[in-house]
């Protein structure tokens, strides 16, 4: 029997670009750098859909380290991760304004509700 | 400096053309990520969590300008105009594209430098104290051993698939600067008392991570003859018996803990006498042309303290305070080894721009015979520059905000990337240090509270060396939220020891006031000229645990 936890929802599908490293998301067709633009599967079956793209992309040798990350919408329309580790992740380095996807997507940090 | 004779060249040549084709293979599909991974680790690329990292070796800490000028430009041109320099001398870019790392290494090796085993389980770059060559308190100068054991080490058949990581530190000081006893294996060179003869104290099975462990003396004294077959044999013993079984407990520390030093050293002994060690040691002339690198640069005669830069101290009180804190005495009357803080108050610890190493550079050419060290502090060094000349140097430093007087003071923190970059940690470091830094930036209250060595990690694995803090910080996620443990009377020195646990976790917030309590039972109870550390050894850690819970408690209450 499969002892796999169940994915908690809503969630988007994160990894990283092969070639460059950055943090891209699963859009549904494709992979994006704006994490405004990723898939959010809100039940069972749309987020096995993600993990099976995911394995795919990897498989394609197109992304590395993808997986699923558990979100809440913010009220800038923005899938906010639930865990820090993957909210630094979708904006950058707090300690670096200037550097990554909250220096790269004007009012990203501000739509993301900025929870640090 | 040590520089590249023909094999060395070629061979870091081949590696990069090796590599170059491993990238090319990946990106183009035929090499999977489970195979590529530990290609890209043995050449110093990981994945963090915005992008690529690359880590640089800075062998021992020594870095001639040219080289530095070189980083800065890889940092322009690949990176974000800056790197971070590391626990173990070496330098990171953090936001590299895989890509680009074939013309990277290419331009590493153009000036001598490369990133090969700055992962992966093999023996590491090895450190050593910063100010070797050119301090007051040295036996003889670790440089040429560490370049020694770097080429026996590099690519060693024998010892590149370890159970786990190995770090080897050097120093040749009567202080140990390179917390050699927090190392896989740490290396002292010591006089024999009879003979005076030069050769090595070994200790094994220090270190840090999740198992943090003082190294224990396995040999007093090593006929210097002697040290690469007894390395041989000791590595030997730990590649055969280390477990490897479970990553976390595969480090030689655990091997010694185990089965005891008395029992390591038994089995080290009985594989050395086994060995021929003149057949193993390199022969002299190699011996005598490493060392050659590594001779004393042509010193004007000098006097120390000239005129002029009493001069200089009495008219500038801010320069006065920069040379008292950050300058280190020199083996040679009239020069000075001077840190370069990369700590700026509010800074990220160990950060520098392409234009600070470029200034660096500069300054290096001007005033240091073209030569820079890395710290394990994380800072930088110019060894050799000449004491009438401090006052210009500090100009030039203060210009490029590379002059804070902070050098082993409270300020002067040790910090991990942590989860601001790194896939490993568990909560961020970087943070900390700037809202501590913040806190105590007033340079009357630093130097109240004199030399103080605050050391934080994003997580257990410990490469913000905290458990050798004097203070420690280690960060860690507790329920959902990053969560800080507090640590003291570490010591990475000649009195090295591992600190203990205050109390429980508190959050980021929290931290600054934490510390200020443990300073207040410092400065209520110290006597005259007592350290911070010495204070905690005196007292017992129990008056701080209490005035660090006690407030706690009443938070809580």
């Amino acid at each position: 029997m499969s002892t796999a936890k169940l994915q908690p929802l809503p969630a988007i599908l994160i990894a990283n670009d092969l070639l460059t490293g950055d943090t891209v998301f699963f859009t549904g067709d494709g992979w994006t750098r704006h994490p405004g633009e990723a898939l959010l599967a809100g039940d069972e079956a749309a987020s096995i859909r993600l993990e099976a793209a995911g394995q795919e992309a990897m498989q394609l040798n197109r992304v590395v380290d993808a997986y699923l990350v558990d979100v809440v919408l913010s009220e800038g329309g923005i899938p906010v991760p639930r865990h820090f580790r993957e909210r630094f992740r979708l904006l950058g380095p707090t300690i670096r304004p200037d550097l990554g996807k909250q220096a790269e997507f004007p009012g990203l940090a501000a739509q993301a509700g900025r929870t640090r | 400096m040590y520089r590249y004779d023909e094999f060395d060249a070629a061979f870091v040549r081949d590696r990069v053309a090796q590599f170059s084709a491993q990238v090319q293979r990946r990106l183009a599909g035929a090499l999977t990520e489970d195979e590529f991974k530990p290609l890209r680790l043995q050449n110093g690329v990981y994945l963090q969590l915005h992008a690529y990292m690359l880590r640089i070796a800075i062998p021992y800490g020594t870095l001639s300008a040219r080289q530095l000028r070189q980083l800065a430009l890889i940092g322009e041109r690949f990176d974000r105009s800056y790197g971070h320099f590391t626990t173990r001398q070496n330098l990171q870019f953090n936001w590299i594209q895989l890509k680009d790392v074939p013309e990277i290494l290419a331009l590493l090796a153009d000036v001598e430098m490369h990133a090969i085993q700055t992962s992966g389980n093999c023996i590491r770059n090895v450190t050593a104290d910063q100010f070797a060559g050119v301090a007051a308190d040295e036996i003889e100068d670790p440089r040429p051993v560490a370049e020694l054991i770097r080429q026996w080490s590099t690519a060693h058949p024998e010892f590149s698939f370890l159970p786990r990581k190995f770090k080897i530190a050097v120093t040749g000081a009567a202080e140990d600067r390179a917390a050699v006893s927090v190392h896989d294996i740490g290396l002292r060179i010591v006089r024999h008392p009879e003979t005076g003869e030069t050769g090595y104290a070994v200790l094994v099975g220090g270190g840090l991570g999740r198992t943090p462990m003082v190294g224990k003396w396995v040999r007093d004294f090593l006929p210097k003859p002697h040290l690469l077959a007894y390395l041989e044999a000791l590595m030997r013993v730990y590649n055969a018996e280390g477990r490897r079984d479970n990553k976390y407990k595969a480090r030689v520390k655990i091997l010694v803990h185990e089965i005891g030093i008395e029992a390591f050293r038994d089995r080290v002994e009985a594989e050395f006498a086994q060995l021929d060690p003149l057949r193993i040691q390199a022969d002299a002339a190699e011996v005598g042309r490493i060392e050659r690198y590594f001779a004393p640069p042509a010193y004007a005669e000098l006097q120390d303290n000239p005129p002029a830069l009493r001069r200089a101290r009495a008219a500038n009180p801010e320069f006065d305070r920069w040379v008292a804190q950050n300058g280190f005495p020199h083996k040679v009357p009239g020069y000075q080894a001077v840190t370069l803080s990369l700590k700026g108050i509010g800074e990220a610890p160990g950060d520098i721009t392409s234009a600070g190493m470029r200034l660096v550079a500069e300054l290096a050419d001007r005033h240091s015979f073209g030569e820079i060290r890395v710290t394990h502090a994380q800072n930088l060094v110019l060894p050799n520059v000449r004491q009438d000349e401090l006052f210009d140097l500090w100009h030039a430093l203060a210009a490029g905000g590379l002059a804070t007087a902070n050098a082993g003071l409270i300020t002067d923190i040790i910090a991990c990337p942590g989860l601001d970059y790194c896939a490993l940690a568990t909560a961020r470091s970087i943070p900390i240090a700037q809202a501590l830094a913040t806190r105590f930036a007033a340079p009357d209250r630093q130097q109240e509270i004199g030399p103080l060595a605050i050391k934080i990690s994003g997580c257990i694995n410990a490469c913000g060396h905290h458990h050798v803090g004097h203070i420690g910080i280690l960060g860690l996620e507790k329920r959902g939220e990053e969560s800080y443990q507090i640590t003291l009377g570490g010591d990475a020195g000649n009195a090295s020891a591992i600190g203990e646990i205050l109390g429980p976790g508190l959050g980021a917030d929290e931290v600054p006031d934490a510390i200020e309590r443990l300073l207040a039972v410092y400065l209520d109870h110290r006597q005259p000229g007592e350290l911070f550390v010495d204070s905690v050894r005196r007292l017992g850690i129990q008056p701080f645990k209490a005035a660090f819970n006690a407030e706690l408690r009443h938070d809580a209450a």
